[in-house]
């Protein structure tokens, strides 16, 4: 039988992972943007399931305004990742490095 | 069922005018060209004005929340959507001219401003954390643009890339956070959430409440979710640094403060250590990492590091002598900031903007009114008295130190000791150091906005701060009934 917690384990692995491609990728800023598409997928699947065990329809409302927002933000950060590709030519993520930090 | 949309609306209404309003210049500017850029931007502070009026206005009807709680109007946010009109206005009027200069007056960015106070506006009135992220989301994808506005400088993309990258980051982290709070609670509303926790206190909600700190630490980048803050400042054209530096920062200082003590109040236990170690170690970092910095735009992100983990320390306090604290340390910096910006932006050659410390040596003999301005604000932010700065430096460690928080306290103030050493460092270079080659006469917009700013960092003038003082206790105190 898959309980919740079956669910939130898949949410909190999948979470990991995304935190994990954020910080260890070093080749290709597209694989950034999936991992955070990862971050959000994982909390929605937090989000339903919560819904569902509660028995509280809230919790898929904001599962909609998260999907709405992730379309969003996938637009803004490609948009944004292209014009650094116009000026840099490259989107290897070793060479986001004009200013130290 | 008519009725209470109505009365909903009437809450809403300066969000409302406010969307509305920005659609309206978003269209006006699609349709005239980047001709309009200027047009829009006097329409948008006129936009922002009306906003501001429309929030005190419904001071009248006192406090309400609008839709099932989920927008509330009370003292406290309309407080706070005042500062945060005073600091877009103040930081879209200071863009004006550089964007005219640099040749990037384009109409999307006062529009593209607006639609981060939208967000921010959200921000501070929130009473649901699915209204919670939606306010972050809203301000935060404009500012990704903002900052990435030079679309054919290297470094603007950078910087805007950066921030998307972190701040996404953090938007995770956030929301994370809050679905396990809505799992442990069953509720999306501050009140029911508020209900549900009296009644039971789970693991799940203290892990979540941490996930959801973290996120809210990186939007007002305290150490040590501070990455992205040097980069960005300093990538980004500097009329968008100004806008960085100033509303969003107080804006999510507010709803740091409104998530923490409205719902979360009665469980300062789990929450107190994270905001005492988060005040500490952005304190240690912001004024350690100024040190180094050869850049002033540099320099300014990591004072509002050290910055944000003052205004923390009202916060960890967290009682109503702290929240108070914290407003009138935030607005206090926010119009500082605002100043300091604009004296960045009177640095200006002949052959374009240059960004060095050194560059400002001899300031004094070049250009004195710009000086004796930036000498002040400077003095003001190192918090040394007399200086509007001391006062609200005064405010929060008070306030610590009411809560017991006697070493964060302690800390805090070597940390001051510290930071005054490369404020002061500024003040030398411009008064006693050799002239380097003068500035460009500054616009009249940037030489008005850093005397005004300046004006005010000196407390002759309490005709402003006893109101500020006694209008953040009217809004600390609508937190904590």
């Amino acid at each position: 039988m898959i309980g919740l917690a079956h669910y939130l384990t898949l949410a909190a692995i999948l979470f990991t992972i995304g935190v994990f491609g954020i910080f260890t990728n070093r080749k290709n800023v597209i694989i950034i943007l999936m991992s955070i598409e990862l971050l959000l997928l994982a909390v929605n699947i937090n989000l339903v399931a919560f819904s569902v065990y509660l028995g509280e329809i809230a919790g898929q409302i904001f599962a909609m305004f998260v999907l709405t927002v992730a379309a969003a933000e996938a637009a803004v950060g490609l948009a944004v990742l292209v014009v650094y590709f116009r000026n840099r030519g490259d989107i290897a993520v070793e060479d986001i490095n004009l200013m130290k930090g | 069922m008519t009725e209470s949309f109505a009365v909903n609306f009437a809450i809403a209404a300066p969000e409302v005018f406010l969307a509305v309003a920005t659609m309206g210049l978003l269209v006006a500017g699609v349709i005239m060209g980047d001709k309009s850029a200027r047009l829009i931007t006097w329409l948008a502070l006129a936009t922002l004005a009306g906003y501001a009026a429309l929030a005190l206005a419904g001071l009248a009807n006192g406090a309400g929340a609008a839709f099932s709680g989920a927008l509330v109007a009370d003292r406290f946010a309309v407080f706070a959507k005042v500062v945060i009109a005073i600091g877009a206005g103040l930081t879209l009027l200071l863009s004006d001219s550089f964007m005219q200069k640099e040749k990037l007056s384009r109409f999307e960015f006062p529009v593209l401003g607006l639609l981060a106070v939208l967000g921010m506006g959200m921000m501070v009135s929130a009473g649901d954390i699915i209204a919670v992220y939606m306010g972050i989301e809203l301000q935060s994808l404009a500012l990704y643009v903002m900052a990435a506005f030079n679309r054919d400088s290297l470094r603007s993309s950078e910087a805007g890339l950066k921030y998307f990258v972190l701040g996404a980051l953090s938007s995770g982290l956030l929301l994370y956070g809050l679905s396990l709070i809505f799992g442990a609670t069953g509720a999306t509303d501050f009140d029911s959430i508020a209900a549900a926790l009296a009644q039971e206190e789970s693991l799940m909600f203290t892990i979540g409440l941490v996930f959801a700190i973290s996120g809210l630490a990186f939007k007002v980048s305290a150490a040590p979710f501070h990455m992205w803050t040097p980069d960005v400042y300093e990538g980004a054209p500097t009329p968008v640094t100004a806008f960085l530096a100033a509303a969003p920062k107080f804006a999510a200082m507010a709803l740091f403060a409104r998530v923490l003590v409205g719902p979360f109040g009665e469980f300062i236990g789990d929450w107190q250590q994270v905001i005492v170690a988060l005040a500490g170690i952005s304190i240690g970092v912001g004024v350690f990492g100024a040190l180094a910095q050869s850049n002033i735009k540099r320099l300014m992100a990591y004072s509002s590091i050290a910055n944000m983990g003052y205004a923390l320390m009202g916060l960890a306090a967290g009682t109503q002598n702290g929240v108070n604290g914290l407003l009138i340390y935030m607005t206090i910096y926010l119009l500082s900031v605002i100043g300091v910006f604009a004296c960045i932006l009177a640095m200006r050659r002949k052959d374009g903007m240059v960004e060095q410390i050194d560059d400002l040596a001899g300031l004094s003999q070049t250009n004195p009114g710009i000086a004796v301005a930036l000498s002040m604000l400077m003095l003001s932010v190192a918090g040394l008295p007399p200086f509007a700065g001391f006062i609200a430096k005064l405010y929060v460690f008070m306030a610590a130190l009411d809560a017991g928080l006697v070493l964060l306290a302690v800390f805090a103030a070597l940390g001051t000791v510290v930071g005054a050493f490369y404020y002061l460092r500024i003040v030398k270079l411009i008064w006693f150091d050799e002239p380097a080659q003068g500035f460009v006469r500054p616009g009249r917009t940037v030489a008005y906005t850093a005397f005004g700013s300046a004006a005010l960092a000196f407390p002759i003038l309490v005709v402003f701060i006893f109101p500020l003082i006694s209008q953040a206790g009217a809004a600390a105190s609508a937190l904590f009934s």
